[in-house]
């Protein structure tokens, strides 16, 4: 009980787990949108723009986390909106349009005078430096992001089956697409501090994708991704306390450990 | 009452026209099968007619409206099989029940009304030993048959089918056509695109002949026995397009 207990000891450590907990259910509720429609691509792409949104930020001397999240809107806005207008697949459109702010970061940066971005937080995270202002803006988001998938249970589900037959019988598809869009960029953004721009595709695919392996039916597949994901979280901070070792990746790695146990599993079963 | 109006319709893709001009007048209670061969623009006309294609010119209206203005629901379409992911995580009664959510509100539970719709629609297409298998489990034919109770659980006011008896058994093809005749008695209007040339005398009140025009429309005997029609059939026997 002691070895569970003892990193509650520490404050910040009682609001990484916080943190991780909330990250990982709700990368695990998006991410089961994300598998099924084929979207993987996207949570590295949303991740590597909002970049432009936190060198922005540093030379407007403005708080990083609203300018990475603000990019990350504009950026999942255009890309729904090239893919719908332009007739360019959504994979291309991701490819085009998180290249070009990532782009525009380090654009921006090498003209700086001089910069002192901490760029290994952003890239790896760094969940045991969550203030509690951090905290509050995560759990904020989370219940927003939350509130919208629960209203937009049904649509949204229509519209990724079958998106054609949805809009036909008069669900607004286009639109919903877009609020999956915007909620997919706003989970990224409460899960950067955590897990990085590099480890949030991971924390968005794998969960959803090892209960994909486990059940053949939406809501349990939701479930499913939940409980993994919320293990993975709180599991891989464990371990990284532990095994001392650096948080973001504990999480992912643990992730894709579970991940091949489902695909084992399923094989087996 | 007038359910489908299209006058002077056109849709163009790039510098092609996929329809050109098209007038049409379904009524309630009136089926329509629409003959041509791939790629005369039978399922953008049905797509056209859904709100899913925005014409370039002229007029479709669906009960005096555009179909984009129409009340959520008042549409049920049922598109070529391949044209979902099968491996999607959901069974025929999920698929089925999706006919359900236009009409429910976010906060709305499946009533006992949307399931007795639901299994009523299951059971018409003699889907009840498949209701709780994984869709990918399903033939082809099964797979269309639950497209179809899809629409029919949706109650829409027009209902459009683009070529539902592809890979169809004659058994499930009897069923479709007691069915949707059945529906079209009641008054809904039904618009099919269709190969199936065998039977078009049973299936509809008139047929249209297009390759990207109007070419004929009519009877279904008439048009069948007409010089349009049988200008199809030549084109078709020497491309292969269409089974006559």
């Amino acid at each position: 009980m002691d070895v569970l207990l003892a990193p509650f000891a520490y404050d910040f450590m009682q609001r990484a787990f916080v943190a991780a907990l909330v990250v990982g259910v709700l990368c695990s509720v998006m991410g089961t949108y994300v598998v099924l429609r084929k979207l993987s691509f996207i949570g590295d792409g949303i991740a590597h723009a909002s970049f432009a949104g936190i060198v922005i930020a540093y030379l407007r001397d403005a708080n990083y986390a609203l300018g990475a999240g603000a990019v990350a809107v504009l950026t999942a806005l255009g890309i729904g909106f090239v893919n719908r207008r332009g007739g360019v697949s959504l994979d291309t459109a991701i490819g085009v349009l998180f290249t070009g702010a990532f782009a525009l970061g380090i654009f921006l940066m090498s003209r700086a005078p001089r910069y002192s971005i901490d760029l290994q937080g952003y890239l790896f995270g760094n969940i045991l430096a969550v203030s509690s202002t951090d905290l509050i803006t995560i759990v904020g988001l989370g219940i927003l992001v939350a509130i919208a998938v629960v209203i937009l249970y049904r649509p949204l589900l229509y519209s990724s089956f079958d998106p054609i037959v949805a809009q036909a019988s008069g669900i607004p598809v286009p639109f919903i697409d877009y609020v999956l869009l915007v909620l997919l960029a706003l989970t990224i953004i409460v899960s950067l501090e955590s897990v990085g721009i590099v480890l949030v595709a991971a924390l968005l695919v794998t969960p959803a994708a090892a209960a994909a392996q486990l059940t053949r039916r939406f809501a349990p597949m939701m479930a499913l991704s939940v409980a993994i994901g919320a293990f993975c979280s709180v599991g891989g901070l464990y371990l990284s306390y532990y095994l001392q070792s650096a948080s973001g990746a504990t999480i992912v790695l643990l992730a894709t450990l579970v991940f091949f146990t489902a695909f084992g599993l399923r094989r087996v079963l | 009452m007038i359910a489908v109006r299209a006058q002077g319709l056109s849709v163009r893709f790039g510098g092609t026209a996929a329809l050109d001009g098209i007038d049409v007048l379904v009524s309630e209670g009136e089926a329509l099968g629409i003959i041509g061969p791939n790629g005369s623009g039978k399922s953008t006309f049905l797509k056209t007619v859904a709100g899913l294609i925005r014409p370039d010119s002229g007029l479709i209206e669906v009960f005096g409206k555009a179909p984009r203005d129409l009340e959520p629901g008042a549409i049920g379409y049922v598109p070529q099989v391949e044209e979902v992911d099968w491996h999607f995580p959901v069974s025929v009664w999920d698929v089925v029940a999706m006919g359900r959510f236009p009409y429910l509100r976010p906060w709305d539970r499946y009533g006992a009304r949307d399931r007795s719709i639901v299994d009523a629609a299951i059971d018409a297409l003699g889907l009840r030993p498949l209701a709780n298998r994984h869709i990918s489990h399903l033939s082809g034919g099964q797979q269309q048959r639950a497209f179809v109770a899809r629409a029919l659980a949706q109650e829409p006011r027009l209902l459009l089918l683009d070529e539902p008896t592809t890979g169809v058994d004659a058994a499930t093809e009897d069923a479709l056509l007691a069915l949707i005749r059945e529906r079209v008695h009641k008054g809904l209007p039904v618009l099919m695109a269709t190969h199936d040339l065998d039977r078009a005398r049973e299936w509809f009140d008139r047929m249209i002949v297009l390759d990207h025009k109007v070419l004929a429309s009519g009877d279904p005997a008439a048009v069948l026995e007409s010089g349009a029609y049988a200008g199809i059939r030549e084109h078709t026997h020497v491309h292969g397009h269409m089974r006559v």
